[in-house]
Protein backbone atom coordinates (compact mmCIF):
# COMPACT_ATOMS: atom_id res chain seq x y z
CA UNK A 1 0.00 0.00 0.00
CA UNK A 2 3.03 2.31 0.83
CA UNK A 3 3.41 4.34 -2.93
CA UNK A 4 5.58 6.86 -3.80
CA UNK A 5 4.62 10.69 -4.70
CA UNK A 6 4.21 10.04 -8.48
CA UNK A 7 2.28 6.89 -8.05
CA UNK A 8 0.08 8.86 -5.99
CA UNK A 9 0.03 12.38 -8.34
CA UNK A 10 -1.34 9.59 -11.27
CA UNK A 11 -4.94 9.62 -9.31
CA UNK A 12 -5.23 13.59 -9.92
CA UNK A 13 -7.00 13.45 -13.36
CA UNK A 14 -7.58 16.56 -15.22
CA UNK A 15 -11.02 18.08 -13.87
CA UNK A 16 -10.90 16.33 -10.93
CA UNK A 17 -12.95 18.05 -7.69
CA UNK A 18 -9.59 18.58 -5.33
CA UNK A 19 -10.04 19.34 -1.20
CA UNK A 20 -6.76 20.14 0.39
CA UNK A 21 -6.80 21.18 4.07
CA UNK A 22 -6.36 24.25 6.37
CA UNK A 23 -2.43 24.81 6.41
CA UNK A 24 -2.52 23.83 10.30
CA UNK A 25 -3.84 20.65 9.91
CA UNK A 26 -1.28 19.06 7.71
CA UNK A 27 -0.73 19.86 4.68
CA UNK A 28 0.86 17.80 1.92
CA UNK A 29 3.15 20.06 0.48
CA UNK A 30 5.28 17.11 -0.54
CA UNK A 31 2.89 16.32 -2.93
CA UNK A 32 2.63 19.86 -4.70
CA UNK A 33 5.91 19.03 -6.83
CA UNK A 34 4.30 16.17 -8.14
CA UNK A 35 1.14 17.33 -9.46
CA UNK A 36 2.73 20.27 -10.88
CA UNK A 37 4.82 17.89 -13.36
CA UNK A 38 1.52 16.29 -14.76
CA UNK A 39 0.51 19.59 -15.66
CA UNK A 40 -3.07 18.16 -14.95
CA UNK A 41 -5.40 21.26 -15.11
CA UNK A 42 -8.95 22.52 -14.61
CA UNK A 43 -8.85 21.19 -11.40
CA UNK A 44 -11.87 22.55 -8.93
CA UNK A 45 -10.05 22.58 -5.45
CA UNK A 46 -11.78 22.81 -2.23
CA UNK A 47 -10.74 24.43 0.57
CA UNK A 48 -10.85 22.72 4.08
CA UNK A 49 -12.39 25.56 4.74
CA UNK A 50 -9.25 27.81 4.07
CA UNK A 51 -6.41 27.60 2.16
CA UNK A 52 -2.68 28.77 1.65
CA UNK A 53 0.66 28.16 0.09
CA UNK A 54 -0.39 24.54 -1.90
CA UNK A 55 -3.28 26.25 -3.15
CA UNK A 56 -1.46 29.27 -4.47
CA UNK A 57 1.16 27.37 -6.15
CA UNK A 58 -1.52 25.24 -7.84
CA UNK A 59 -3.29 28.00 -9.26
CA UNK A 60 0.39 30.57 -9.82
CA UNK A 61 0.87 27.20 -12.07
CA UNK A 62 -2.39 27.71 -14.16
CA UNK A 63 -3.90 24.03 -13.26
CA UNK A 64 -6.68 25.64 -11.08
CA UNK A 65 -9.97 26.83 -12.99
CA UNK A 66 -12.18 26.91 -9.93
CA UNK A 67 -11.97 27.37 -5.78
CA UNK A 68 -14.57 26.82 -3.06
CA UNK A 69 -13.05 28.84 -0.08
CA UNK A 70 -13.80 30.26 2.89
CA UNK A 71 -9.98 32.54 2.44
CA UNK A 72 -7.14 31.97 0.80
CA UNK A 73 -4.03 34.00 2.52
CA UNK A 74 -0.29 33.31 3.58
CA UNK A 75 -1.20 33.80 6.65
CA UNK A 76 1.49 35.79 8.49
CA UNK A 77 2.95 36.33 5.57
CA UNK A 78 -0.10 38.22 4.09
CA UNK A 79 -2.24 37.68 1.18
CA UNK A 80 -1.35 34.71 -1.43
CA UNK A 81 -0.04 36.45 -4.57
CA UNK A 82 -0.96 34.38 -7.43
CA UNK A 83 -4.57 33.68 -6.02
CA UNK A 84 -5.06 37.61 -5.56
CA UNK A 85 -3.57 38.32 -9.25
CA UNK A 86 -6.15 34.92 -10.83
CA UNK A 87 -9.08 36.78 -9.02
CA UNK A 88 -8.05 40.17 -10.52
CA UNK A 89 -7.24 38.66 -13.87
CA UNK A 90 -10.64 36.84 -13.83
CA UNK A 91 -8.58 33.48 -14.54
CA UNK A 92 -10.17 31.32 -11.96
CA UNK A 93 -13.84 30.60 -11.08
CA UNK A 94 -14.50 31.70 -7.50
CA UNK A 95 -17.15 29.86 -5.02
CA UNK A 96 -16.45 31.80 -1.99
CA UNK A 97 -17.72 30.44 1.00
CA UNK A 98 -18.01 30.72 4.77
CA UNK A 99 -16.13 28.02 6.94
CA UNK A 100 -19.04 26.31 8.60
CA UNK A 101 -20.16 26.15 4.83
CA UNK A 102 -17.49 23.90 3.83
CA UNK A 103 -17.94 21.93 7.00
CA UNK A 104 -21.46 21.53 6.73
CA UNK A 105 -20.85 20.17 3.06
CA UNK A 106 -18.69 17.68 3.62
CA UNK A 107 -20.99 16.64 6.79
CA UNK A 108 -23.91 15.79 4.16
CA UNK A 109 -21.44 13.74 2.35
CA UNK A 110 -20.46 11.88 4.68
CA UNK A 111 -23.85 11.00 5.83
CA UNK A 112 -25.14 10.45 2.32
CA UNK A 113 -27.61 13.51 2.54
CA UNK A 114 -28.22 15.64 -0.75
CA UNK A 115 -27.49 18.93 1.92
CA UNK A 116 -27.34 20.08 5.17
CA UNK A 117 -29.83 22.84 6.46
CA UNK A 118 -27.27 26.10 8.15
CA UNK A 119 -27.88 29.05 10.28
CA UNK A 120 -26.25 32.46 9.35
CA UNK A 121 -25.44 33.54 5.64
CA UNK A 122 -28.79 35.19 4.80
CA UNK A 123 -28.58 39.07 3.98
CA UNK A 124 -24.97 38.01 2.79
CA UNK A 125 -23.52 39.04 -0.51
CA UNK A 126 -21.82 35.09 -0.19
CA UNK A 127 -25.48 33.78 -0.27
CA UNK A 128 -26.47 36.10 -2.93
CA UNK A 129 -23.64 35.28 -5.54
CA UNK A 130 -24.06 30.85 -4.63
CA UNK A 131 -26.87 29.48 -7.23
CA UNK A 132 -26.00 26.54 -5.53
CA UNK A 133 -27.11 27.55 -2.05
CA UNK A 134 -30.63 27.61 -1.59
CA UNK A 135 -32.86 29.04 0.88
CA UNK A 136 -36.00 27.33 2.30
CA UNK A 137 -38.52 27.88 5.21
CA UNK A 138 -37.78 25.82 8.05
CA UNK A 139 -40.75 23.15 7.92
CA UNK A 140 -40.65 22.35 11.57
CA UNK A 141 -40.70 26.04 12.84
CA UNK A 142 -44.20 26.94 13.57
CA UNK A 143 -44.05 30.54 11.84
CA UNK A 144 -41.63 31.69 9.15
CA UNK A 145 -38.06 30.42 9.55
CA UNK A 146 -36.04 30.69 6.44
CA UNK A 147 -32.77 28.74 6.01
CA UNK A 148 -30.46 27.75 4.22
CA UNK A 149 -29.34 24.80 2.43
CA UNK A 150 -25.97 23.66 1.99
CA UNK A 151 -25.53 21.13 -1.00
CA UNK A 152 -23.49 18.00 -0.19
CA UNK A 153 -19.17 18.47 -1.14
CA UNK A 154 -18.59 15.48 -2.58
CA UNK A 155 -14.66 15.94 -3.69
CA UNK A 156 -13.15 13.14 -5.82
CA UNK A 157 -10.03 13.38 -4.91
CA UNK A 158 -8.59 14.33 -0.51
CA UNK A 159 -4.68 14.91 -0.27
CA UNK A 160 -3.37 15.47 3.04
CA UNK A 161 -0.03 14.62 4.88
CA UNK A 162 0.13 12.89 8.84
CA UNK A 163 2.49 12.21 11.47
CA UNK A 164 2.00 8.50 10.64
CA UNK A 165 0.45 5.19 9.15
CA UNK A 166 0.79 1.87 10.50
CA UNK A 167 1.17 -0.99 7.59
CA UNK A 168 -2.14 -1.94 7.67
CA UNK A 169 -3.42 1.55 5.98
CA UNK A 170 -4.29 3.50 9.13
CA UNK A 171 -3.62 6.91 9.57
CA UNK A 172 -2.96 8.76 12.79
CA UNK A 173 -5.03 12.55 12.62
CA UNK A 174 -5.04 12.93 16.40
CA UNK A 175 -7.10 15.58 16.91
CA UNK A 176 -7.29 17.04 13.83
CA UNK A 177 -10.93 15.58 12.58
CA UNK A 178 -11.48 17.70 9.33
CA UNK A 179 -8.68 15.45 7.89
CA UNK A 180 -11.53 12.64 8.78
CA UNK A 181 -14.25 14.64 7.70
CA UNK A 182 -12.62 15.07 3.96
CA UNK A 183 -11.80 11.47 3.91
CA UNK A 184 -15.38 10.21 4.96
CA UNK A 185 -16.81 12.67 1.91
CA UNK A 186 -13.98 11.88 -0.93
CA UNK A 187 -13.74 9.24 -3.25
CA UNK A 188 -10.54 8.65 -3.05
CA UNK A 189 -7.95 9.36 -0.51
CA UNK A 190 -4.46 9.96 -0.92
CA UNK A 191 -2.31 10.73 2.40
CA UNK A 192 1.32 11.43 2.89
CA UNK A 193 2.85 10.48 6.24
CA UNK A 194 6.31 11.17 8.06
CA UNK A 195 6.69 7.14 8.62
CA UNK A 196 4.85 4.09 8.80
CA UNK A 197 4.89 1.76 12.17
CA UNK A 198 4.71 -1.88 12.59
CA UNK A 199 2.43 -2.14 15.09
CA UNK A 200 -1.87 -1.46 14.44
CA UNK A 201 -2.60 2.27 15.55
CA UNK A 202 -6.41 0.64 15.94
CA UNK A 203 -4.55 -2.06 18.88
CA UNK A 204 -4.39 0.38 21.48
CA UNK A 205 -7.41 2.28 22.38
CA UNK A 206 -5.11 5.25 23.04
CA UNK A 207 -4.04 5.91 19.67
CA UNK A 208 -7.57 4.08 18.27
CA UNK A 209 -9.93 7.10 18.54
CA UNK A 210 -7.68 9.54 16.68
CA UNK A 211 -7.16 7.04 13.77
CA UNK A 212 -8.61 7.33 10.06
CA UNK A 213 -9.31 3.93 9.80
CA UNK A 214 -7.72 1.98 6.39
CA UNK A 215 -11.25 1.98 4.64
CA UNK A 216 -11.41 5.70 3.97
CA UNK A 217 -7.75 5.84 2.72
CA UNK A 218 -6.55 4.91 -0.69
CA UNK A 219 -2.87 5.37 -0.82
CA UNK A 220 -0.20 6.14 1.28
CA UNK A 221 3.36 7.48 1.11
CA UNK A 222 6.08 8.45 2.70
CA UNK A 223 7.16 11.77 2.78
CA UNK A 224 9.54 12.73 5.78
CA UNK A 225 9.29 16.49 6.19
CA UNK A 226 6.34 16.47 3.75
CA UNK A 227 4.30 19.64 5.14
CA UNK A 228 7.13 22.07 4.75
CA UNK A 229 7.58 24.76 4.78
CA UNK A 230 4.43 24.02 6.87
CA UNK A 231 4.53 22.77 10.41
CA UNK A 232 2.97 19.66 11.07
CA UNK A 233 1.60 19.19 14.60
CA UNK A 234 3.37 17.40 17.43
CA UNK A 235 6.26 17.08 15.28
CA UNK A 236 7.78 20.43 13.44
CA UNK A 237 7.35 24.25 13.67
CA UNK A 238 6.14 26.28 10.13
CA UNK A 239 9.17 27.68 8.38
CA UNK A 240 7.51 31.07 8.53
CA UNK A 241 10.66 32.31 7.05
CA UNK A 242 10.59 30.26 3.58
CA UNK A 243 7.17 31.53 3.60
CA UNK A 244 7.77 34.90 3.49
CA UNK A 245 10.36 34.47 0.97
CA UNK A 246 7.54 32.77 -1.16
CA UNK A 247 5.56 36.14 -0.74
CA UNK A 248 7.81 38.09 -2.42
CA UNK A 249 8.91 35.75 -4.81
CA UNK A 250 5.51 35.22 -5.74
CA UNK A 251 4.04 38.77 -6.40
CA UNK A 252 4.77 38.51 -9.91
CA UNK A 253 4.31 35.33 -11.94
CA UNK A 254 8.21 35.68 -13.27
CA UNK A 255 9.21 35.77 -9.65
CA UNK A 256 6.56 32.46 -9.26
CA UNK A 257 8.16 30.50 -11.92
CA UNK A 258 11.51 31.27 -11.05
CA UNK A 259 10.82 30.02 -7.38
CA UNK A 260 9.29 26.96 -8.73
CA UNK A 261 11.82 26.16 -10.74
CA UNK A 262 14.98 27.20 -8.24
CA UNK A 263 13.69 27.34 -4.71
CA UNK A 264 14.76 24.10 -3.28
CA UNK A 265 11.70 22.24 -2.61
CA UNK A 266 12.59 20.06 0.71
CA UNK A 267 14.23 21.83 4.02
CA UNK A 268 17.44 22.66 4.43
CA UNK B 1 5.74 55.49 39.34
CA UNK B 2 4.72 53.71 36.12
CA UNK B 3 5.30 54.74 32.45
CA UNK B 4 2.52 56.20 31.00
CA UNK B 5 -0.46 53.99 29.74
CA UNK B 6 0.41 52.79 26.05
CA UNK B 7 -2.09 53.63 23.54
CA UNK B 8 -2.69 49.84 23.04
CA UNK B 9 -2.98 49.46 26.80
CA UNK B 10 -6.01 51.62 26.29
CA UNK B 11 -7.47 49.63 23.80
CA UNK B 12 -6.64 46.06 25.79
CA UNK B 13 -8.39 47.38 29.05
CA UNK B 14 -11.56 48.72 27.03
CA UNK B 15 -11.63 45.30 25.61
CA UNK B 16 -11.45 43.51 29.30
CA UNK B 17 -14.83 46.02 29.68
CA UNK B 18 -16.58 45.09 26.96
CA UNK B 19 -15.63 41.63 27.04
CA UNK B 20 -17.24 41.58 31.13
CA UNK B 21 -19.48 38.80 32.48
CA UNK B 22 -18.71 36.72 29.51
CA UNK B 23 -18.14 32.63 29.95
CA UNK B 24 -16.59 31.73 26.94
CA UNK B 25 -14.29 34.09 24.71
CA UNK B 26 -12.66 32.86 21.06
CA UNK B 27 -10.29 35.11 19.48
CA UNK B 28 -9.21 34.47 16.11
CA UNK B 29 -5.65 33.62 14.93
CA UNK B 30 -3.42 36.72 14.61
CA UNK B 31 -4.84 38.33 17.43
CA UNK B 32 -2.80 39.73 19.97
CA UNK B 33 -5.05 43.03 20.89
CA UNK B 34 -8.04 41.18 21.88
CA UNK B 35 -6.11 38.37 23.28
CA UNK B 36 -4.84 40.34 25.72
CA UNK B 37 -7.58 41.98 26.64
CA UNK B 38 -9.74 38.57 27.07
CA UNK B 39 -6.53 37.44 29.35
CA UNK B 40 -6.51 41.00 31.70
CA UNK B 41 -10.74 40.30 32.26
CA UNK B 42 -9.63 36.30 32.94
CA UNK B 43 -6.66 38.14 35.45
CA UNK B 44 -9.12 40.45 37.21
CA UNK B 45 -11.65 38.18 37.69
CA UNK B 46 -9.69 35.59 39.76
CA UNK B 47 -7.64 38.53 41.43
CA UNK B 48 -10.94 39.24 42.74
CA UNK B 49 -11.45 35.50 43.57
CA UNK B 50 -13.69 34.76 40.71
CA UNK B 51 -13.40 31.95 38.22
CA UNK B 52 -13.16 33.85 34.86
CA UNK B 53 -13.87 33.29 31.16
CA UNK B 54 -12.93 30.76 29.13
CA UNK B 55 -10.47 32.02 26.41
CA UNK B 56 -10.01 29.62 23.13
CA UNK B 57 -7.22 30.98 21.03
CA UNK B 58 -7.40 29.95 17.71
CA UNK B 59 -4.01 28.31 16.27
CA UNK B 60 -2.73 28.37 19.66
CA UNK B 61 -2.08 24.66 20.81
CA UNK B 62 -1.84 26.00 24.70
CA UNK B 63 -5.36 27.96 24.80
CA UNK B 64 -7.27 25.36 22.38
CA UNK B 65 -10.17 23.55 24.10
CA UNK B 66 -11.22 21.65 20.52
CA UNK B 67 -10.35 18.15 19.65
CA UNK B 68 -12.76 17.71 16.72
CA UNK B 69 -11.09 19.91 14.02
CA UNK B 70 -12.06 23.22 12.67
CA UNK B 71 -15.72 22.25 12.96
CA UNK B 72 -15.84 22.36 16.95
CA UNK B 73 -15.75 26.39 17.05
CA UNK B 74 -18.89 26.69 14.55
CA UNK B 75 -20.85 23.68 16.19
CA UNK B 76 -20.31 25.54 19.86
CA UNK B 77 -20.97 29.04 18.60
CA UNK B 78 -24.55 27.40 17.00
CA UNK B 79 -25.26 26.13 20.41
CA UNK B 80 -24.47 29.37 22.13
CA UNK B 81 -21.69 27.66 24.08
CA UNK B 82 -19.68 30.94 23.17
CA UNK B 83 -20.68 34.42 24.36
CA UNK B 84 -17.88 36.64 22.68
CA UNK B 85 -15.49 36.62 19.47
CA UNK B 86 -13.97 39.73 17.28
CA UNK B 87 -14.56 40.31 13.77
CA UNK B 88 -12.03 42.65 11.82
CA UNK B 89 -12.90 43.72 8.65
CA UNK B 90 -11.00 45.85 4.93
CA UNK B 91 -14.01 47.48 5.42
CA UNK B 92 -16.82 48.25 8.27
CA UNK B 93 -20.02 50.32 6.83
CA UNK B 94 -22.50 52.68 9.60
CA UNK B 95 -24.64 49.46 9.44
CA UNK B 96 -22.40 47.11 10.77
CA UNK B 97 -21.78 45.37 7.66
CA UNK B 98 -18.14 43.60 7.12
CA UNK B 99 -16.23 42.83 3.82
CA UNK B 100 -13.80 40.75 4.20
CA UNK B 101 -13.55 39.94 0.65
CA UNK B 102 -12.09 43.18 -1.84
CA UNK B 103 -13.03 46.13 -3.11
CA UNK B 104 -14.84 47.13 -6.36
CA UNK B 105 -17.40 45.12 -8.14
CA UNK B 106 -17.41 41.25 -7.33
CA UNK B 107 -15.89 38.67 -8.35
CA UNK B 108 -13.47 40.40 -10.34
CA UNK B 109 -12.23 42.86 -7.48
CA UNK B 110 -9.09 45.06 -8.07
CA UNK B 111 -7.88 44.50 -4.61
CA UNK B 112 -8.47 40.96 -3.15
CA UNK B 113 -8.72 40.58 0.65
CA UNK B 114 -7.94 36.56 1.96
CA UNK B 115 -12.11 35.69 2.04
CA UNK B 116 -15.13 35.96 4.93
CA UNK B 117 -13.49 32.92 7.10
CA UNK B 118 -16.30 32.20 9.41
CA UNK B 119 -17.81 35.79 9.85
CA UNK B 120 -21.13 34.90 7.65
CA UNK B 121 -21.85 32.34 10.67
CA UNK B 122 -20.24 33.65 13.73
CA UNK B 123 -22.25 37.41 13.56
CA UNK B 124 -25.20 35.91 13.27
CA UNK B 125 -24.69 34.05 16.33
CA UNK B 126 -22.60 34.93 18.97
CA UNK B 127 -23.87 37.48 21.17
CA UNK B 128 -20.98 39.95 21.58
CA UNK B 129 -19.21 40.35 18.66
CA UNK B 130 -16.60 43.10 19.14
CA UNK B 131 -15.48 44.69 16.06
CA UNK B 132 -11.65 45.95 16.09
CA UNK B 133 -9.93 47.89 13.77
CA UNK B 134 -7.11 49.90 14.92
CA UNK B 135 -7.21 51.43 11.59
CA UNK B 136 -9.53 54.25 11.91
CA UNK B 137 -9.58 55.83 8.05
CA UNK B 138 -12.39 56.73 5.48
CA UNK B 139 -10.60 53.72 3.54
CA UNK B 140 -11.26 51.33 6.41
CA UNK B 141 -15.29 53.23 7.76
CA UNK B 142 -16.93 53.48 5.09
CA UNK B 143 -20.17 54.47 4.08
CA UNK B 144 -21.17 51.09 2.33
CA UNK B 145 -19.35 48.37 1.99
CA UNK B 146 -18.61 47.00 -1.28
CA UNK B 147 -19.22 43.30 -0.28
CA UNK B 148 -21.12 42.07 2.48
CA UNK B 149 -19.04 39.13 4.17
CA UNK B 150 -21.63 39.48 6.59
CA UNK B 151 -24.62 41.87 7.95
CA UNK B 152 -24.75 43.67 11.12
CA UNK B 153 -28.66 43.67 11.24
CA UNK B 154 -31.53 41.08 9.71
CA UNK B 155 -34.58 41.47 8.70
CA UNK B 156 -37.18 40.45 11.22
CA UNK B 157 -37.50 36.40 11.41
CA UNK B 158 -34.43 35.79 10.03
CA UNK B 159 -32.81 33.78 12.94
CA UNK B 160 -30.29 35.97 14.58
CA UNK B 161 -29.30 35.24 18.22
CA UNK B 162 -26.02 37.48 18.02
CA UNK B 163 -24.41 40.44 16.10
CA UNK B 164 -21.97 43.52 16.96
CA UNK B 165 -22.22 45.11 20.26
CA UNK B 166 -19.09 47.66 19.46
CA UNK B 167 -16.66 49.12 17.16
CA UNK B 168 -12.91 49.97 18.75
CA UNK B 169 -10.39 51.46 16.98
CA UNK B 170 -7.27 53.01 17.63
CA UNK B 171 -9.01 56.51 17.87
CA UNK B 172 -12.82 55.94 19.39
CA UNK B 173 -15.04 53.59 21.15
CA UNK B 174 -18.63 52.82 19.56
CA UNK B 175 -21.67 51.49 20.53
CA UNK B 176 -24.10 49.23 18.03
CA UNK B 177 -27.68 50.34 17.58
CA UNK B 178 -28.83 47.75 16.53
CA UNK B 179 -32.45 49.49 16.22
CA UNK B 180 -31.39 52.20 14.17
CA UNK B 181 -29.17 50.59 12.70
CA UNK B 182 -25.67 52.25 13.78
CA UNK B 183 -23.29 53.62 15.60
CA UNK B 184 -22.97 55.52 18.70
CA UNK B 185 -20.23 57.42 19.67
CA UNK B 186 -19.10 56.21 22.98
CA UNK B 187 -15.53 57.77 24.00
CA UNK B 188 -13.27 59.14 22.18
CA UNK B 189 -9.20 57.80 22.86
CA UNK B 190 -6.70 60.73 24.64
CA UNK B 191 -4.83 63.02 21.80
CA UNK B 192 -7.90 62.51 19.81
CA UNK B 193 -10.91 64.82 18.87
CA UNK B 194 -14.35 64.96 17.78
CA UNK B 195 -13.66 66.54 14.43
CA UNK B 196 -10.39 64.29 14.15
CA UNK B 197 -13.43 61.08 14.28
CA UNK B 198 -15.44 63.06 11.95
CA UNK B 199 -13.02 63.20 9.36
CA UNK B 200 -11.16 59.64 9.43
CA UNK B 201 -14.91 58.13 9.62
CA UNK B 202 -16.80 57.40 6.31
CA UNK B 203 -20.09 56.75 7.78
CA UNK B 204 -22.45 59.45 9.95
CA UNK B 205 -23.01 57.90 13.67
CA UNK B 206 -24.48 59.81 16.38
CA UNK B 207 -22.91 61.43 19.52
CA UNK B 208 -22.84 63.64 22.33
CA UNK B 209 -21.98 67.27 21.90
CA UNK B 210 -19.03 66.74 24.24
CA UNK B 211 -18.37 62.95 24.20
CA UNK B 212 -16.23 61.26 27.02
CA UNK B 213 -12.72 60.44 26.90
CA UNK B 214 -12.03 56.35 27.11
CA UNK B 215 -11.03 56.03 30.54
CA UNK B 216 -7.56 55.08 31.34
CA UNK B 217 -6.61 52.14 33.81
CA UNK B 218 -5.98 52.22 37.09
CA UNK B 219 -2.52 51.15 38.76
CA UNK B 220 -3.75 48.06 39.70
CA UNK B 221 -5.31 47.17 36.55
CA UNK B 222 -1.93 48.16 34.45
CA UNK B 223 0.36 46.29 37.09
CA UNK B 224 -1.62 42.80 36.37
CA UNK B 225 -1.25 43.94 32.72
CA UNK B 226 2.40 44.45 32.76
CA UNK B 227 3.38 41.55 34.74
CA UNK B 228 1.17 38.66 34.37
CA UNK B 229 -1.11 39.51 31.40
CA UNK B 230 1.95 40.14 29.20
CA UNK B 231 3.58 37.18 30.26
CA UNK B 232 0.18 34.84 29.22
CA UNK B 233 0.39 36.85 26.08
CA UNK B 234 3.96 36.20 25.35
CA UNK B 235 3.07 32.11 25.09
CA UNK B 236 1.13 33.05 22.16
CA UNK B 237 2.51 36.05 20.80
CA UNK B 238 5.60 36.43 21.58
CA UNK B 239 6.65 39.06 19.42
CA UNK B 240 4.00 41.44 20.37
CA UNK B 241 4.30 40.92 24.36
CA UNK B 242 8.10 42.04 23.91
CA UNK B 243 7.55 44.84 21.58
CA UNK B 244 4.83 45.97 24.27
CA UNK B 245 7.34 45.70 27.32
CA UNK B 246 10.20 47.57 24.90
CA UNK B 247 7.55 50.38 24.49
CA UNK B 248 6.25 51.18 28.29
CA UNK B 249 9.87 51.73 28.92
CA UNK B 250 10.11 54.46 26.63
CA UNK B 251 8.26 58.01 26.77
CA UNK B 252 5.15 57.79 25.50
CA UNK B 253 6.37 60.89 22.64
CA UNK B 254 8.35 57.93 20.98
CA UNK B 255 5.54 55.15 21.73
CA UNK B 256 3.29 53.46 19.15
Amino acid sequence: MVSDLRALAKYVEPGVRLALPVDYAGVSMAMTRPIMERNTRNLDLVCVPTGGLQVDQLIGAGLVRSVETSAVSLGEAGGAPRFNAAVKDGAIALKDATCPAIHAGLMAAQKGSPFMPMRGLIGSDLLRHRSDWHVIDNPLADGSDPIVLIPAIKPDITIFHAPMADRYGNVWIGRRRELAAMAYASATTLVTVERIVDDSLLANEMSAAGVLPALYVTEIAVAPKGAWPYGLWGEYPTDTAEILRYARAARSAEGFADYMTNAQMEPA
Amino acid sequence: MMSEVHPREILICTIAKLLDGVRHVAVGASSPIPAAGAMLLRALKQQAGEKGPRISILGSVEHNFFTNGSAELFDCAGQGRIDAFFLGGGQIDGRGNINLVGTGDYPQTPVRWPGSFGSAYLYYVVPRVILFREEHTPRALVEKVDFISTPGVSDNGVYRSGGPIALLTSKALFRFDKTRPGFDLQSIHPGHDLAGIKDATGFQFAHESQPEQTALPDQQTLALLRGRVYDEVAETYPDFAAQMRREIERPLSHAS
